[in-house]
């Protein structure tokens, strides 16, 4: 490690480091903005501008930027110098010749990189006497607010939005000081990631809509270590709450996962908390729909006795945590309990088990996967099932850039320099898929097969790799796929993604069997599978193919067979056909359903019990890494919700089960089942338990300048009641309390003195690998230990004749999630539900957009909207998945397609009302 | 002996001379010699021994900037050279003659270069208002290609070259040789950080040299004529001729090619005439509007980029624009600030909102809002934007070299303007 001299003081630093990233990793501050952790240095803003002296003798140093200068051994810097102090200041001073001097009405207010900077490079008196220049803002959609007067010209949210997440339209435009940062024109931004420019500019043009229409200053919001529950990926968020609502996502670091970055689902999807939908209270339904509460205690003894008199049955969710899952499997015993996960789905779980299990590949985190070197996509859309890891796949193609730029002795950090280097060459990236997807832009072979093709590329690969010929290829195909065999063999680190997204489990043993071949020509092989939910693998995993599945429970309720029927959030509508569903719930005496938001399914419960969300409650979530990882309630809901687990047990306590009998608390829960089996041993070291505490401490939710305390409940009373006690977690629903170094999973919000912003989390990290200061558990679930479910599945008849069309799963980002897809705003960007054909296909059928086909399977005729996408290969058509007509269909079978006669089309909107009653 | 090679097929009407004139008066002799007598390292090392620097402004030696580029075929892809011709600065039109008169000169100039550091591709950026010279080059280019001077097989060689003509959407900083290449490449003109150089990740990544027209128009002649010719052609330290220009109000504004190292004296009363009735000398930005002043007692300095250097100016352009005594020094700055301010790319923090707040306090004192603080404040600008290194790019120090060394000859006019006078000669608003 070099030794460099900052003020006549030696420090060691990390080689290959700049001098303003190594003074922030030895705690000594200096200001910047342009500069970026994840995204290097451009030397735009001139604000980290540091003293460098040439040489032992030299006095006066040079003035240089602190995020453009390598360090190197001997070298020797002042930061307090006044030469560098007095540019600082002056810095700042330029930069507020344009900002309007309204903090206090400024969003961005109280977390502001900007103030912070200019608190720190002591700008106080202002020369110019001039005007200021103003912009005018965009509608940026329903999540971004636009405040272009506040912008400071770091550029940092288009190297984000372009650069770093491959988006197209934002961009910087005109010059001088008229540079503006927005759209072509008016509009939604079109990027997933787009809620990340919230984090990453320093100040309040991109803010979070949600936040500002219903605004909460930072110091005041309430917040808990949460894990994101909008897809397998598992990033780590940190939910802030006031007045009991959920008033914004914010990313929480872990460097293993997010990183410094969250998807727009992540990020604006959770605001359904404070919906209207959830469900009030313990009630009941009537004939006429309507909701009358009951006594809960009245309906849990009911719930209860029922229990010991009749044959129950308890249907989980991949949605779930692993300790209400657990709980239910306790309550009705493992031969009752069934995941809810519908039969496709688990085969195909099934089988990425498998894979992971035989391949002997390594489960990369994302973190990992920004380091591997060839990719190769099998059917999986990751953009719209686990978008996070689209962001670190577009990390990953610049591996080639980075080798180019060692070349030149440039380093991962000089950004533009590595990026006029490479220009367009990237690492290889290969993928195979029904359709285009968004990943296309950075692929170097692009395969638009149909998902039994997509299988049949894969072995060939895999054949390739071992060494043989596959005679069945054409010699075209035969180039393409040995072009892939190669670049894959040619890496340092390749990687096979997958995942269940396609539907067949032929793609995901493909994927294995690549991986395989690799593992045995020595590589180090990475292989991703990707599940459709927050706890797929979890409940997999608990249940160990030993449940009946969702088929056997319709078959039984067909038989008469259930008398009670407890299902925990999960909407079956979603999961089977609805004539099956149906009939079900028909069958059953008594359904009692636990649910967060009220849905199809609850509308036929005889009891509904409102269940807390993962904003609400805690929680263990098992992600596609098979990593555990834990969420914390960020605040007591003002619903009279309790987390599932917790009613569950309740019920148990009152019918006497034995093991329940014992359950204190959460975390007795996750003890027993930490002990329950081999496979989850471990998630009890998760995070730290209840007891936990620093100094006798526990961990403060509330940072200690939150306000208004006594205020907030003036209306009621003027005395401050006491804060409600947490007993459950290390955390506390307070002000005070231990915020000094906490292990990673127990920091509920970042802060540090002098720095308000999110920037501040680098006072919590050390090391060049900017790991966290007061570590972090990894849990993760080794393969060796992943069961594999015993579950046989028909084989879906195929109808692969000329007339019929394969119906193939197709995701959207907004849409496709349960939950999420009824946030504010994000409500507004979900497509309506569609069958999606080809352009061949549409003309056969004598239909174009927004018409309506009839489609005849399996489960009868489902009507749908046609769009047509000319990416989609010509014998397939894409069903939305998680839309309700969806799960009519099965994947993988053969629909026949009738033009429907009677279809109403919808109005049309005119886009420039649309605009009109937009909030701008 | 040739003692004007750039300007010897320049006719009193200006009249485009067209390849068999060009061909008749020894035109491709220095590319024909090269390519098919001489290597490429030859050829550099005629280039280098000839002492050619730069004469887009930093006077950088040019055989030097080339020998930067990696000869190796170790990443085969594609080299380039770019003619900057961009020429935007303020007071500067020598390229533009250039260019209008003689296009061939430059064109055989750039497949000299292109041959010596074994480009493949050439552009020559251009600036979007030279309309003649677009017309002039296209035409030459076309020429050339139908000579098989550019293509394939360059005169019966193995050496092939193509040649685009670029024409810019007008901005002074494109001229910044990186920012040029961005602009090239389709992208925002915001200038590069160094290193990495050109020479070795230019245009799209690859090694590419970026020259300045007159430096280009120098080549052949010098691989015709030999390093010593051309260093005899030069007065003092420096070799070769010069293109020097006079703007402002002088008998006879214009641009000659005269031997490098003429003095300033020469130059402005010899060939500008001297100035005009009425008005009297003050100082002069000697090589166009980014460099220092200069005042009377540096009228018999050799105009040479040493000499002009130790005088606490810069060479520039060589193109000179004289402040007279009926013009008031502070909205000459201004004007010129105002420029610059607008032509900032919008990049880096202390030009881009640092000239602006300069520009506000030229415009009130020239307005007759001036302030006694404003001295100071223009001080702190100058300091701060000023220097070489706290901006991204040259073009903010060299924005205040005008200001800065007004404010040190003529002081009297700045204080006069801070007291809230108004002065006879600045527009009042
Ligand atoms: C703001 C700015 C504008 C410039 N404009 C020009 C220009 O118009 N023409 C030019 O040849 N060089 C210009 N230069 C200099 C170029 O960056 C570069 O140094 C030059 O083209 C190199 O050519 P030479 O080595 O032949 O002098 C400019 C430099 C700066 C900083
Ligand atoms: S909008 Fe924000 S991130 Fe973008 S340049 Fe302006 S201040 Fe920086
Ligand atoms: S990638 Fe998944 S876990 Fe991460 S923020 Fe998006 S929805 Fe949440
Ligand atoms: S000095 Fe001016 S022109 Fe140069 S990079 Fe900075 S803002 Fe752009
Ligand atoms: S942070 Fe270093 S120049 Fe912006």
């Amino acid at each position: 490690m070099p030794t460099i001299v900052i003020d006549g003081k030696e420090y060691e630093v990390p080689q290959g480091e700049n001098i303003l990233e190594a003074c922030l990793g030895l705690g000594l501050d200096l200001p910047y903005f342009c500069w970026h952790p994840a995204m290097g240095s451009i030397g735009s803003c001139r604000q980290c501008a540091i003293i460098q002296y040439q040489n032992p003798e030299d006095e006066r140093g040079k003035l240089v930027m602190g995020c453009m200068t390598p360090v190197q051994d001997g070298a020797r810097f002042s930061i307090t110098n006044e030469a560098a102090s007095s540019f600082r200041e002056f810095i700042i001073e330029s930069l507020m010749v344009n900002h309007p001097h309204d903090c206090p009405v400024c969003a961005e207010g109280g977390e502001c990189h900007l103030q912070d900077m200019t608190v720190m490079a002591g700008h106080r008196d202002r020369r110019y006497r001039g005007l200021k220049k103003t912009h005018r803002n965009q509608y940026l959609g329903p999540l971004i607010h636009h405040e272009m007067n506040r912008c400071i010209t770091c550029y940092r949210c288009v190297r984000f939005y372009k650069d770093y997440a491959g988006g197209s339209d934002l961009s910087a435009m005109a010059s001088h000081d008229h540079v503006y940062f927005g759209r072509h024109e008016d509009g939604k931004l079109e990027s997933p990631f787009s809620g990340n420019l919230v984090e990453v500019c320093p100040t309040g043009v991109f803010t979070d809509k949600h936040l500002v229409n219903d605004y909460t200053r930072k110091w005041d919001l309430q917040s808990a270590p949460s894990i994101c529950p909008g897809c397998s990926v598992g990033c780590n968020t940190s939910p802030g709450e006031r007045y009991g609502k959920l008033k914004r996502v914010h990313n929480r670091y872990n460097p293993d996962i997010n990183g410094y970055f969250l998807c727009d689902k992540g990020r604006f999807g959770a605001t359904y908390v404070n919906s209207e939908k959830r469900i009030p209270a313990v009630g009941r339904r009537s004939k006429d729909g309507l909701f009358d509460a009951i006594d809960s205690s009245q309906a849990l003894t009911a719930i209860a006795k029922g229990l010991s008199t009749s044959k129950v049955i308890g249907i989980g969710s991949p949605r779930a945590s692993i300790e209400t899952n657990f709980a239910l499997q306790n309550l009705v015993g493992q031969q009752n309990f069934c995941t809810g996960i519908s039969e496709t789905e688990t085969a195909l779980v099934s089988a990425c088990i498998e894979a992971i299990k035989e391949s002997g590949a390594k489960i990369p985190s994302p973190r990992e996967i920004e380091r591997c070197d060839a990719i190769l996509i099998l059917g999986e859309d990751v953009t719209n099932t686990a978008t996070r890891i689209a962001l670190s796949l577009r990390q990953a193609v610049r591996n080639e850039a980075y080798n180019m730029a060692e070349g030149l002795q440039l380093q991962s950090w000089q950004d533009a320099a590595t990026r006029n280097l490479a220009q367009d060459e990237r690492s290889p990236l290969f993928l195979a898929s029904p359709h285009a997807t968004q990943l296309d832009d950075i692929a170097e072979g692009i395969f638009n097969l149909s998902p039994s093709n997509i299988a049949h590329l894969g072995y060939s690969v895999a054949s390739l790799i071992e060494g043989k010929r596959d005679d069945a290829v054409t010699k075209t195909d035969a180039n393409d796929y040995g072009n892939i065999a190669e670049a894959l063999l040619k890496a340092e680190r390749p990687l096979i993604i997958s995942g269940t997204g396609v539907t067949d489990t032929s793609v995901v043993k493909a994927a294995s069997s690549i991986a395989s071949a690799l593992v045995a020509k020595g590589k180090e092989t990475y292989l991703s599978l990707i599940y459709q939910e927050a706890n797929t693998l979890g409940i997999t995993l608990l249940d160990q193919g030993q449940g009946p599945s969702l088929s056997n429970i319709f078959e039984q309720g067909e038989n008469n067979n259930i008398q009670t029927l407890i299902i925990v959030e999960n909407d079956l509508y979603r999961r089977a056909a609805k004539h099956k569903v149906d009939k079900l719930l028909q069958a059953a005496d008594q359904v009692i359903v636990l649910d967060i938001m009220d849905n199809e399914t609850c509308t036929q419960a005889d009891i509904v019990i409102p269940a807390s969300s993962f904003a609400e409650c805690e929680g263990t979530l098992i992600n596609f890494e098979g990593r555990a990882q834990r969420h914390f309630p960020v605040f007591e809901s003002k619903h009279p919700c309790r987390p599932s687990w917790e009613w569950i047990t309740e019920i148990g306590k009152i019918s006497s089960n034995k093991n329940m009998l014992e359950w204190q608390c959460f975390d007795d829960i996750n003890k027993a089942c930490s002990e329950s089996s081999s496979t989850l041993t471990g998630i009890n070291e998760v995070a730290p338990d209840r007891k936990y505490r620093v100094g006798g401490r526990k961990i403060p939710r509330q940072p200690h300048r939150y306000s208004g305390r006594t205020a907030m409940i003036a209306n009621l009373s003027v005395h401050e009641p006491k804060q409600t006690d947490d007993t459950e977690t290390p955390l506390g629903f307070t002000m005070e309390g231990h915020s000094g170094d906490r292990p990673g999973e127990l920091i509920p919000f970042v802060w540090a003195p002098g720095w308000n912003s999110n920037h501040s989390v680098h006072k919590l990290q050390t090391g060049s690998e900017r790991e966290l200061k007061g570590g972090r558990s990894v849990v993760k679930i080794e393969s060796k230990n992943l069961i594999q479910s015993k579950q046989q599945v028909k084989s879906v008849s195929q109808n692969n004749d000329q007339d019929h069309f394969i119906a193939v799963a197709m995701y959207k980002f907004f849409g496709t999630g349960e939950l999420s897809s009824q946030s504010p705003g994000i409500i507004e960007l979900c497509e309506s539900e569609s069958i999606e054909l080809a352009i061949e296909a549409a003309d056969k059928l004598g239909v174009s957009n927004g018409d309506g086909v009839t489609a005849h399977g399996v489960n009868g005729t489902v009507e749908l909207e046609v769009k047509i996408n000319d990416s989609l290969i010509s014998n397939c058509v894409g069903i939305i998945q998680g839309m309700p007509g969806a799960a009519n269909i099965n994947p993988g079978e053969g629909l026949s397609l009738t033009r429907s006669e009677n279809w109403v089309r919808r109005s049309e909107i005119i886009s420039s009302d649309q605009l009109g009653s937009k909030n701008v | 002996m040739i003692t004007t090679p750039l300007t010897k097929n320049v006719h009193e009407d200006r009249r485009v001379v067209l390849v068999e004139d060009y061909e008749a008066n020894g035109g491709y002799q220095g590319a024909r010699k090269s390519i098919t007598q001489m290597t490429p390292s030859e050829c550099l090392q005629v280039i280098k021994d000839s002492n050619l620097r730069g004469r887009g402004g930093a006077g950088f030696p040019t055989g030097m900037k080339w020998s930067f580029v990696p000869m190796d075929n170790v990443s085969p892809g594609h080299k380039y050279l770019v003619c900057n011709a961009d020429e935007m600065e303020p007071g500067t039109f020598k390229d533009r003659l250039l260019m209008e008169c003689d296009p061939h000169q430059l064109i055989e100039g750039m497949i000299c270069g292109s041959y010596t550091i074994q480009a493949d591709i050439a552009y020559i950026f251009l600036r979007g208002e030279y309309v003649k010279a677009a017309e002039t080059l296209s035409q030459a280019i076309k020429e050339c290609y139908a000579k098989g001077y550019l293509g394939r097989s360059i005169m019966g060689t193995n050496y092939s070259l193509d040649l685009y003509l670029h024409t810019s959407a007008g901005r002074y900083i494109c001229g910044e040789e990186t920012a040029l290449i961005n602009s090239l490449e389709g992208k925002r003109a915001n200038p590069r950080a160094k290193p990495p150089f050109p020479q070795v990740s230019g245009l799209w990544g690859r090694p590419t040299i970026v020259n300045n027209v007159e430096t280009l128009c120098n080549i052949s002649h010098i691989l015709d004529h030999g390093p010593e010719w051309f260093q005899e052609l030069g007065i003092g330290e420096d070799a070769g001729t010069k293109m020097y220009g006079v703007s402002g109000n002088v008998q006879n504004p214009g641009c000659w090619e005269l031997p490098i190292g003429t003095t300033i004296r020469e130059i402005l009363e010899v060939h500008a005439g001297g100035m005009l009735p009425g008005y009297s000398f003050r100082g002069l930005l000697p090589g166009g509007g980014s460099t220092d002043f200069l005042v009377e007692e540096h009228l018999d300095l050799a105009m040479d980029y040493g000499t002009i250097g130790k005088a606490g100016s810069r060479m520039g352009t060589g193109t000179m624009i004289i402040l007279d005594d009926k013009t008031c020094p502070v909205g000459m700055v201004k004007n010129l600030i105002d420029f610059f301010a607008h032509e900032s790319c919008g990049f880096c923090t202390p030009c881009r909102d640092g000239l602006p707040q300069t520009a506000h306090i030229l415009q009130d004192m020239s307005s007759g809002k001036g302030e006694t603080r404003d001295i100071e404040t223009l001080e702190r600008l100058v300091k701060f934007i000023g220097s070489i290194g706290n901006t991204h790019c040259a073009l903010a120090p060299g924005a205040m070299e005008p200001l800065q060394s007004a404010m040190k000859y003529f002081p009297e006019d700045f204080e006069r303007h801070a007291e809230g006078k108004k002065c006879n000669y600045c527009e009042t608003d």
